[in-house]
């Protein structure tokens, strides 16, 4: 059983509707129990740090997500949540990552909105996956690249992909969007 | 490198595509979903849908069909056609769609415009402007290009990025179905003004023209709707040939 974590980030529709192409049973939850006996938990999220922060501690989610055994993926706003702190209104996050989450320089285009490859992947989530291959991204905050860092993308300049540390995974990009590459990608996280 | 997009256009009325579609291997070319399916294999790097019917009882039919799709297809996809309020907004986005085009809508009241990027973020807010040359100038035109407003283009679409959209559909209707190739000149300026992206429409006849508005038109996306569905020209040769003259392409 996959859990979602159910809280105050929208586009959760279309990471279940990608579970069930895959097949895979899943159930939205903020249940301590549940998450805890989950075989793999996904933490979704489109939306504004800082509010959705707020909400994480308010149900107490923060301390049960970073105190999580099993596999865990955070895709775009979840994957930021998920780093020492945002500058998106100064935001402390869930400190599970070292990483820190910044704004892209007004000298391009943001949003970063649309497919992007990569300059580096490792880690089990990238099996099967090349450096060539696009996923799709939205985003205009972007994470800096640092130990944890297992993909690199380059958007205006070089930035985090994808983060690993532990049973910690994180995706700048929407697998549950990127066509077959990410379907992959989820493949991949779900037979970890 | 962050790729340019290929997005076809479904006119879709009554949960049905509307344009005769010339595909030999599709069982049912009405059918909005497998055509989507279609294209997304294909290559397409997002879809538009577009109700042209519009009316409220109709609306109920269009989110049903924006259900499917989401459970289907594994790109983004964009919803358009009389969407007038936060509430049609939410609701599409909650049938799935990743983003919304608003057109007459927010000419009326532009204020629309920075409700739904509050309420639901900049990201899924697509202003989308059709424009014609009169007088010398480039003016907004509102309810399908059949009524001409006081807006001039350019200023309209720096007026939407300040007031909150995410991305601008702009089509050109003297080039619409022309198929003499996309407002180059148009794109290139509107795109000049702006730090949201442009998605150039109206005009694709050849793979030439895409190539045109891809490179001086700076478009970010392209987006047609007849010489896909008729077969004209395939997305995979399409996207061969943009390769082949190094733009980028996913």
């Amino acid at each position: 059983m996959i859990a979602i974590v159910k809280y105050n980030a929208g586009n959760i529709r279309s990471v279940m509707n990608a579970l069930e192409r895959l097949g895979a049973r899943y159930m939205l939850t903020d249940d301590e129990t549940a998450l805890r006996k989950a075989d793999k938990v996904i933490f979704p999220g489109v939306g504004e740090a800082s509010t959705a922060m707020a909400y994480l501690r308010q149900r107490g989610l923060d301390k049960i997500l970073t105190t999580l055994e099993q596999p865990f993926l955070g895709i775009c706003l979840g994957m930021q949540l998920m780093c020492a702190f945002s500058e998106e209104n100064d935001t402390a996050g869930l400190g599970i990552f070292s990483e820190t989450v910044k704004l892209f320089p007004s000298t391009g285009i943001v949003p970063h909105m649309g497919w992007n490859d990569f300059r580096t992947v490792r880690g089990p989530l990238f099996a099967g996956i090349g450096a060539g291959e696009n996923m799709y991204y939205v985003h205009s905050y972007y994470v800096e690249t640092g130990s944890e860092t297992s993909a690199v993308c380059e958007y205006l300049l070089p930035f985090s992909a994808a983060l690993q540390k532990d049973n910690y995974y994180g995706v700048q990009f929407h697998p549950e969007k990127s066509a077959g590459s990410g379907q992959k990608l989820l493949r991949n996280f779900l037979e970890l | 490198m962050l790729k340019k997009r290929i997005i076809p256009c479904l006119d879709i009325r009554d949960g049905r595509t509307v344009k005769g579609v010339n595909f030999v291997n599709i069982r049912d070319a009405g059918d909005a979903v497998e055509l989507a399916r279609l294209y997304a294999e294909q290559g397409a790097d997002e879809l538009v849908f577009l109700d042209i019917t519009a009316t409220i009882e109709k609306r109920k039919t269009f989110a049903r069909l924006v259900e499917r799709i989401a459970a289907e297809i594994n790109i983004p996809f964009m919803v358009g056609g009389g969407i007038a309020t936060v509430e049609d907004v939410g609701l599409l986005l909650r049938a799935g769609a990743d983003k919304v085009s608003i057109n007459s809508a927010a000419v009326k009241n532009p204020s629309l415009i920075r409700h739904l990027a509050d309420a639901f973020g900049s990201q899924c807010v697509v202003l989308a402007i059709d424009t014609d040359y009169v007088d010398g100038e480039w003016r907004v035109f509102t309810h399908g290009g059949r009524k001409q407003t006081s807006l001039e283009t350019m200023a309209w679409a720096r007026e939407a990025q300040r007031l909150g959209a995410g991305e601008i559909l702009l089509t050109a209707i003297p080039n619409d179905g022309a198929k003499q190739g996309f407002a180059v000149e148009l794109t290139a300026g509107v795109r000049e003004q702006l730090s949201i992206p442009v998605i150039a429409s109206g005009g694709a006849g050849r793979v030439e023209h895409f190539l045109e508005v891809f490179q001086r038109g700076r478009a970010d996306a392209a987006l047609a709707a007849s010489i896909f569905h008729f077969g004209e020209i395939g997305i995979p040769q399409l996207k061969h040939y943009l390769k082949e003259k190094k733009v980028a392409i996913r």
